[in-house]
Parts: structure tokens; sequence; C-alpha cells
């Protein structure tokens, strides 16, 4: 009797599931379901520091501008820019804009937010726009930034989170808790968030555009796991995933209910070498640059993302992938050359094995990396030691120069600037290796004062040379940006930097299980 | 009896106290800035990361970071986390009953897995039945919660569509959806506690069905039904009881690897994302809550051995 009881109980259980929905559906209509590869942090645009942050903002919050898919800058917020003289930056405001509490985005809405940016305690984008001196409201659509001095990259930071503008009445009232619940100008309003489990957001009818956008509520989903963020896909419990990993495309390639879109994203992988750091620069591949070249030439880049990423990544010799309108095609990772790469070692004058202990960050795919690039560097004479670290450790013995070489990944800016200066400058943050060179900080800063893009990037064609004599970063592939949705899911538009659009998304109505 | 309970409490606030100097001191051992973790890409900013580190305190000597947090502590504030800004004990209230749903859960499918196994075990000793039940015993110590996890995702949710692979739905929200989200991940975390279980409830049935009183009740022509599971049984659950306690103690501290898999927002992936991100009010939080939870289950055990047997009642 006993028995029969809890069969039927089993058994009612997953009817109910099944009837439900509960394996494959949400519950509520016109729901898209995003699957992000982390929990972001904090969702204030001003406090945030992590990427997947940026994927949900662009839910919520508009920008003053934006890139399109060639990473052309386009209008937002703002619907043009022109500089007075290259320190006067001009910013014409789109007219009739709400933020979700219903307050009007006016100039003087900028001018709070940019000034917040400038002085929240912990703003992260400080650094980003302190070249900004005074910004003057010119009148409710106009607004006038004085810059420090003539600053390139700047516009391209109002296109990320420091060109989110806020609505000025909930941040003040929220202070440094306005991530709790942000109010901002976007699409979709916030609703909860339950860390670790989802963000919500819902529709907000008073959006400037509308008419681009067709669902009622979006849910972000942090997995970790990418098998498990994959499954979801498969399940149809997600309609989208920001990031498929390339070992998980052919699985998706052969599910005939889902569509992959891939293109190359803004970041890259490289190995730093400690060149002038601390005690641990004083070693043989951080004082000989033969040696590093030689490191460099014994690897086959091509091989290993073949072997590790299924050949999706592309090889690069320069800190911009070939997404960007600042890549210069000229540069291009020598073909591996052991012969050329012995030579090298012996007029190094360092007599081999010459070791050399890499950090790497403990995810499975980059010790996979690192242990093909060790079996390629030791016919040309390296003994490389691979020390596998939890990321957070292995960040704090780059920022302290506590490594020999360090192979770290960055996730990408739109503007080469962002890619590059802070990597390789003396003295700023990024440049965990200590390298100084007079040459390369001028073509850096030469760069940062020149708005013209073809004139750029024929500076970065002379710093890439540069780089390549001393090679304090080698560079080895550049990202993609690999994302998985229902084939039912239309109007996707991907950009380089990899931030989901969430304009013009729709699910076609024989997919209309959401 | 109230001597013994008295004496049991007052253990209680010097463990808590211990606990959260060993927390306190074991994560300044980690290595890692939280203020780099913070910054996150823009950790390339020197006076971004000083600010952040000021601002939480690291640059102060750890006894008085140690003693600002007691001091928070003893006002019932938990502190805020460093990477969400959101308050630890409001976190912890929301993450709790989430794994008091998978523990709970996950303890059912143990027993009701791991005790009748264990007994067929020992009552059919060395036949088929003892060597079937030993041998899923052994399978599920030996399988990795993970790997059994993810093929589960893989087969019940992705080919057969039954249930969804991951996430989880609070009870009050919907009952079934609830249910349907945590069953995989409590049966595959059940299926390890059930071994455990299994072995000993089989160890200790062996030994009770030796003892005189058992051969006794035999003698006097009891049903064998109610020997071994009046008789027999009543005895052997003392030391199942007990790890029984310590595996739920260890389950309500959140189930890592399960939580990770099964993406189940509770108190493991808190933890875990807490430790990755170097947010140490969390970490600490955690830690001092799960180790109230031990002692206090650590408590109720001795008290259900109180129930079970009498005897020990008069000690």
């Amino acid at each position: 009797m006993r028995r029969t009881f809890f069969a039927a109980s089993a058994a009612a259980f997953l009817v109910a599931c099944l009837l439900s929905g509960a394996a494959s559906r949400p519950a509520f209509a016109q729901t898209l379901r995003i699957g992000l590869r982390e929990d972001p942090d904090i969702l204030d645009p001003a406090l945030s520091g992590s990427y997947v942050g940026r994927i949900v903002f662009a839910g919520m919050c508009d920008k003053l501008f934006d890139y399109d898919s060639k990473l052309n800058l386009v209008p937002q917020l703002a619907t043009g820019y022109e500089y007075k003289d290259p320190t006067h930056l001009i910013l014409h405001l789109r007219p009739g804009v709400r933020f979700q509490d219903g307050e009007k985005l006016d100039a003087a809405a900028v001018k709070y937010t940019l000034m917040r940016d400038l002085t929240l305690p912990g703003s992260l984008r400080k650094g980003e726009i302190n070249a900004i001196s005074a910004i003057d409201v010119i009148d409710p659509l106009t607004v006038a930034l004085v810059l420090k001095s003539p600053d390139s990259p700047l516009l391209s930071q109002l296109a990320d989170r420091a060109g989110i503008i806020v609505a000025p009445e909930a941040a003040k009232k929220a202070g440094t808790k306005f991530g709790l619940h942000p109010v901002c100008a976007g699409p979709f309003s916030f609703v909860r968030r339950v860390p670790e489990q989802e963000i919500e957001l819902a529709r907000f009818p008073g959006y400037w555009d509308a008419q681009a956008i067709h669902f009622n509520r979006v849910v972000y989903e942090p997995i970790v796991n990418s098998a498990v963020r994959l499954a979801n896909l498969q399940a149809g419990a997600l309609d989208l995933v920001e990031y498929i990993a390339p070992t998980d495309v052919p699985a998706v390639r052969k599910d005939p209910k889902l569509r992959l879109v891939m293109d190359n994203a803004l970041g890259y992988q490289g190995i730093t070498f400690n060149t002038g750091h601390g005690p641990m620069a004083k070693s043989p591949i951080g004082e000989s640059a033969d040696l590093r070249r030689a490191f460099a030439l014994a690897i086959d880049r091509k091989a290993v993302i073949q072997v590790v990423y299924n050949g999706l990544f592309q090889p690069i010799a320069q800190a911009v992938p070939p997404a960007s309108p600042f890549y210069v095609p000229a540069i291009q990772p020598p073909p591996r050359d052991i012969a050329a790469a012995k030579k090298l070692v012996a007029a190094s004058g360092f007599k081999p094995p010459i070791p050399v202990t890499m950090i790497v960050p403990n995810s499975p795919d980059l010790l996979q990396a690192a242990q093909v690039i060790q079996a390629m560097v030791q016919p040309a004479g390296f003994d490389l030691k691979i020390q596998a670290m939890e990321f957070a450790s292995s960040l704090a013995a780059g920022r302290a120069g506590d490594f020999q070489a360090y192979m770290i990944l960055w996730s990408g800016r739109a503007d080469a600037d962002g890619n590059i200066y802070s990597f390789l400058h003396t003295g700023y943050g990024f440049n965990y290796g200590g390298f100084s060179d007079p040459v390369v900080d001028r073509l850096l800063d030469q760069a940062r004062l020149t708005t013209n893009i073809a004139k750029r990037r024929a500076i970065y064609g002379q710093l890439w040379v540069e780089e390549q004599k001393k090679m304090p970063i080698l560079y080895l592939w550049a990202l993609a940006n690999i994302v998985g949705m229902k084939k039912t899911l239309t109007g996707f538009q991907q950009v380089p930097d990899g931030i989901i659009r969430l304009q013009g998304l729709e699910m076609a109505k024989s997919g209309g299980g959401d | 009896m109230r001597g013994y309970l008295g004496s049991r409490l007052a253990q209680v606030l010097p463990t808590l106290f211990l606990v959260s100097i060993i927390v306190f001191g074991l994560q300044q051992l980690m290595p890692g800035d939280p203020a780099l973790t913070i910054a996150g890409e823009s950790a390339g900013d020197p006076q971004l990361v000083a600010q952040i580190r000021n601002e939480l305190m690291l640059n102060r000597p750890i006894p008085v970071q140690y003693l600002h947090w007691l001091g928070d502590l003893l006002h019932g504030n938990l502190g805020y986390s460093w990477r969400l800004q959101e308050p630890v004990a409001a976190l912890v209230a929301q993450k709790l009953p989430v794994t008091a749903q998978l523990a709970v859960m996950a303890f059912f499918f143990a027993v009701i897995i791991g005790v009748p196994m264990g007994i067929l075990s020992a009552v059919k000793r060395n036949t088929a039945w003892d060597w079937l039940a030993n041998g899923i015993g052994l399978f599920g110590l030996s399988i990795p919660t993970f790997w059994l996890g993810i093929v589960m995702i893989l087969v019940v949710s992705v080919w057969l569509g039954w249930l969804p692979p991951s996430g989880y739905v609070p009870l009050a929200q919907n009952w079934v959806r609830s249910l349907a989200t945590t069953v995989m991940p409590a049966f595959v975390l059940g299926n390890a506690i059930a071994a455990i279980l299994m072995r000993h409830t089989r160890s200790a049935m062996l030994v009770a069905l030796g003892q005189d009183y058992v051969r006794t009740a035999r003698a006097k022509g009891l049903p064998e039904r109610v020997v071994v599971l009046r008789h027999a049984l009543r005895n052997a659950l003392i030391p199942v009881v007990t790890l029984g306690g310590l595996q739920l103690g260890t389950l309500l501290s959140g189930a890592v690897l399960t939580e990770q898999v099964f993406s189940v927002p509770g108190f493991g992936k808190l933890v875990v994302d807490a430790v990755f991100n170097r947010d140490y009010p969390v970490i600490q939080g955690v830690v001092l809550v799960t180790a109230l939870l031990y002692v206090v289950l650590n408590l109720l055990t001795d008290l259900l051995y109180l129930l079970i047997n009498p005897r020990m009642r008069q000690g």
C-alpha cells in the first residue's frame, strides 16, 4: 500500500513537472532568458568592474554613444558630438528621453553623472574620464566637456560604462547603494536581483526607442560551468548564451534547434614577461630580448589554437584584434622557426636549457594551452615550468612583479588605447612586467593625442615594430565572441565588444515557448 | 539532563569565538588582494586600488580589522559584501533556505536509499542482495558528484527533457518548479551520503544481529521482520544517527560542487564566489553561520541519542 503511494507520488510529481513546463519553459510569456558566464558585481555603472556587468547594463542603461558591428561610434543618448577645439568636446543630447523613474534626461543629468563618476568614493570610472577638467551645461540639450589635454580615447569611454547616464534623484538618494536598485534610461527597468541566481528586468514603456524592444521581461542567469550553460540552452531553459566555450561549438552546430553567431572579439591572450619589476626580473628571459623573441619564434600559435580552441581564435602579434579599425595588417605573427629561435638563444649568451617559470590562471583551457607551449619551446632550448594559480592570486602576483612570465588575458576595449597604453607605458598600472622604453612611451603618448584613426593606426604600426624588438608582451591570439541562441531568436547584432544588445531581438512565434 | 543541556549550550559562544578568529586569520593567509579583484578591469589604476584598500581598511593592522568586524557583529551586523554591497545577513538569509531545502531533500534520499540497503545487506549477508547493495554503495562512494551531476543533466534534462537542467525556484513561489529544480542536485548529493549510511548501517546491523537479545527475540518466536526492525535496528541506529547528524551538518554548510554544477544559489555557491572574489565579509559571515549550524546539529544529535537509547538518559 505504502509502496503504491510512493510510486504514485513520484509519477504525479513527474507529470506535474512536465505539465507545468518546469523542464524547459519559463512560466511567463515574452521573457528572454540569457545565460551569463559569471555573476556580475554591483550594478552601479560607477562602481562596476566586471565584464558580464556590462552585458546587464546594456539591458538597463543606455550610454551617450554606442558601437555598431563595425565598431563605428553611433548615437545613443547623445545624437552627436563636435570638437570646438582639441580640448573642448561638445555633446548634443537626444530630446524627450526620460529615466525609468520618470525623471527627464538633460544636460544637468549628464553633468551630474560624469561628476559622480569622477567623485564617488571607489568609482572605477574616474581613471577613464579624468581628462575632463570641467563640465559646462550650455543648454538643456548641450553639454561641453573641457579637457585638460587632447584625449582621443575619451569618446570610446563615453560609449562604455562611463557614458551611462543615471537618474540623478535616484542616485543621490541611494549613494553608494545605487547598484542595489539602479535607475537609468535603458530599454528595461531593474526589477530584482538574487545574487548568483538571476537578475530580472522589466520592459520600460517610456523608453525612447521602444519600437526596437520585443520582450516584456529579461532574465540574466549566471551559470559558471560552460557545459551546464550549454545544457540549459539545449534544453530550452535559456534563449541565448553570451559565451559558448570553443570546445562546445560542435555540439551547438549539431543541434538543429540552435544557432551559433561568432566573430572576432576585442580581447587577446598574451604572455607578459617581467623585464623590470623587482627581483624576479633578474632572470634570463627577463634580461634578454633575444630570448623572448626566441621564445616567440618557437610557438606555433595556429597549432595551439587548433588543439585547444578548435581553431576558433585568430593568431596575432599585436594587442589589437583584426576586428578593430586600429589593427595593422602588416604586423603578422611569424611562423614557427626553431632554427632561428636556437640562433637567438645562442646569441643571448645564456646557456640552454633556459629556465622559465610561467604563471597560468588555472582554467582548464589555459593550462592546456600552456602545456602545448611548454612542449613547443623545449626544442628551442627552454625549460618552461607552469605555475598554475587561482586567478585572484595570479593577479596579485602579477601586480607585485612576482613572476617571470604570466599568461594573462585582456577582455579588450573598442579603442586601441584601452588595449595598449596602460600595458606598455612606463609606470602604468597594467604594465605588470615593469617594461620601460622611451620610444614606446613617446609613440603611445603621440597616439593618444591624435584623433584621426588612420594616423593613429600608422603610429601603432611603428609601435608594434618596436614592441617586437623588445617583446615585453608576447601576443598570442585574438579572442572570439561565440554566442549561442535558439534558432527562433532573430535580430541579433553581434558587436566585437561582445555585449548583448537587446534592441531588435525578437522571438519568432513558432519558437514561442517563452 | 538540564545540567547537560546547560553545559553544552555554554560551549556554543566560545566555540563560535574561536571559529571567528581562525577564519579571520586563515583568510589573511590567502594569496591575492581584495582591492585588485574589486577593481576588476580597472585594476590598472594604482591610485584607485590604493583608495579601495583604504576604504576597506585593508591597510590597517589585522587585529584592528578583526576587532572592527567583531564590534559590528556584537551589534548584530555581519557587514556588507564588498562585491555586491548587500548586507551579509541578507545574503545568508537568502541562501540558507535554499541550502536547507537541498540538504533536507538530499538527506531524505540518503536515508531512504542508504538505511534500507544497509539493513538488506546485513540481513541477507553473503548473498546476491548483499553484493548488489555493496556494489551500489561502492558506486555511490566512488562516483564524483560533479560527473554524476553533468551526466544527469545530459540524460534527464537534455535528452529526456523531464527536469530543468539547473537553477532554483523558491518553494513559496512555485512548489512544483521548486522540487523540479532541486530533485536532481538533491539526488546527486544524497547518493554519496546514502553509500556512507549504507556501509555504517550494514556493519552496525551485523553487530546487533549477533547479540544475545536478538537470539532471545527469535527464540521467543517473534517474526523476523519484528526482530530486525524493532530489536536490532533500534540499537544499530545509534552510530548511524551520529553519522547522519554530521552529514546533515556538512550538507547545510553548502554542497560546493553540486551547487556549482546545478547553479543552485545556496551557501556553497555563495562561499565559493566569495573566496574567488576575496569578499572577506561574506566568507566570515557564512563560515560563522555554518559553525553555528554545526554546533546546533551536534547538540540535536546528542539529544536524539537520549531518545533512542533510554540507558543514556541516566548517565
